[in-house]
């Protein structure tokens, strides 16, 4: 692929996890985002799995792109994802039946993460396989990060420790509401405020520095 | 018949699938700008709901029991074909109906409240009869978190809200407060 020539290796890997970061920045795959981050080895657990089917798929439909038909393409993307994300879920059930039971549902689930489908979309299916597994890795990594910090605030706060672990003693009076659905959204909403506002800084520093560079000259 | 009002109940207010399952979010913030888009899309999704939950039965019951672990592949095909195949149908049939849904019927097959119902009904094994009524309860209640956010925010557009709170941070925050009133439901049945 020509097009991959002015492309960087390690741009590729490292734009997911910070500068496009698949729920922070691009705000996808808020589903399993907001339900399993309710104890932060869920959340990895889950970020584990969406990984697993995001550099499995990316890497199949990357190989065989040229044999995929345009008309249906979304389609097939689906039934990659959904034999990956099928493997994933049987894999969890054998070795952490556990958590497998706390995420429940939301294992299948990540079939309808539209972050996934998205890269497929968007990234693997008009690049080269190596650019395409860089691309998965940094993306997942972004989403593991994002649920993980999410995940460890809300346990922390909502249940005083950090993987079952107990942090602050006996004193402590957890704050339900952050494990339950609401602690969910809020936690989110703040965490993106913060975002915004880091935006916003960098914004206003840039400004800054260019102008002091006009009155220099 | 207790047991069916429960079913209905539960899954429209208690288990809110917006709210307390987070399913469907991503229409829930990205089109719940205007009432009146919130409310069709709402009973798009109710009507998709009701199909897939006719589809996960017949699936379940006469070819899954040989093959569970095409479970999700065979989910998805099925509900993403037949979506399609109504909305062929309707077009053909009732074109007002079809201008009424209009872009929200094919792109509904993506929201992960479709297959979270489907395969809900499934992990708690209901029949026909009461896989419908959870599919109607839990339309009904998607419909609902989508019109009280939708009003929410359109009235949010008057108010003078911070610009670094704009956009999907205030929404979340929005949605979290609307999921906290959805908890005082949660007492509605535990008396009983």
């Amino acid at each position: 692929m020509d097009r991959d020539k002015n492309l960087d290796t390690y741009q590729e890997f490292v734009k997911g996890i910070w500068r496009d970061n698949p729920v922070f920045v691009q705000v996808l795959g808020m589903c399993p985002m907001l339900a399993v981050t309710n104890s932060a080895i869920n959340a990895l657990v889950m970020g584990g799995a969406t990984l697993f089917v995001l550099m499995g798929s990316s890497f199949l439909v990357a190989a065989f792109k040229k044999w995929i038909p345009k008309q249906v393409r979304i389609s097939l993307y689906i039934i990659i994802i959904a034999t990956f994300v099928t493997v994933a879920d049987y894999t969890l059930l054998a070795l952490l039946p556990g958590v497998h039971k706390e995420l429940g549902a939301f294992i299948p689930l990540i079939v309808a993460n539209c972050m996934i489908l998205g890269r497929q979309e968007a990234f693997a299916s008009r690049h080269g396989v190596r650019f395409a597994m860089m691309d998965a890795a940094g993306m997942s990594l972004g989403f593991v990060l994002a649920l993980f910090s999410l995940g460890s605030i809300r346990e922390i706060l909502g249940n005083g420790s950090l993987f079952n672990i107990p942090l602050f003693g006996e004193t402590f009076e957890p704050w339900v509401i952050m494990i339950l659905p609401p602690g969910g959204f809020i936690t989110l909403g703040l965490i993106l405020l913060f975002f915004n506002w880091v935006a916003a800084r960098k914004k206003a520093f840039l400004e800054q520095v260019v102008q002091a560079e006009r009155e220099s000259l | 018949m207790n047991e069916l009002v429960w079913i209905f109940v539960s899954a429209l207010l208690i288990n809110n699938f917006v709210l307390a399952y987070f399913l469907g979010l991503c229409p829930f913030l990205g089109v719940s700008g205007r009432l009146e888009t919130s409310f069709r899309l709402g009973l798009a999704t109710t009507f998709v709901l009701i199909v897939t939950a006719l589809c996960a039965w017949f699936l379940n019951t006469y070819i899954l029991i040989h093959a569970p672990y095409l479970r999700l592949i065979s989910f998805i095909v099925v509900i993403a074909s037949t979506v399609q195949f109504i909305e062929m149908a309707i077009k053909k049939l009732s074109p007002a109906l079809f201008k009424a849904l209009g872009i929200f019927l094919p792109l509904i097959t993506t929201n992960c409240a479709i297959l979270g119902l489907a395969i809900f009904a499934t992990n708690r094994g209901y029949n026909l009869v009461e896989g419908l009524i959870f599919a109607l309860g839990a339309g009904a209640g998607f419909t609902l978190a989508m019109v009280l956010m939708a009003g929410l925010r359109e009235e949010t557009e008057l108010s003078d809200v911070p610009a670094l709170m704009q956009g999907t941070a205030l929404n979340l925050i929005i949605a979290g407060i609307l999921s906290m009133a959805f908890m005082g439901f949660a007492g509605l049945f535990s008396s009983t």
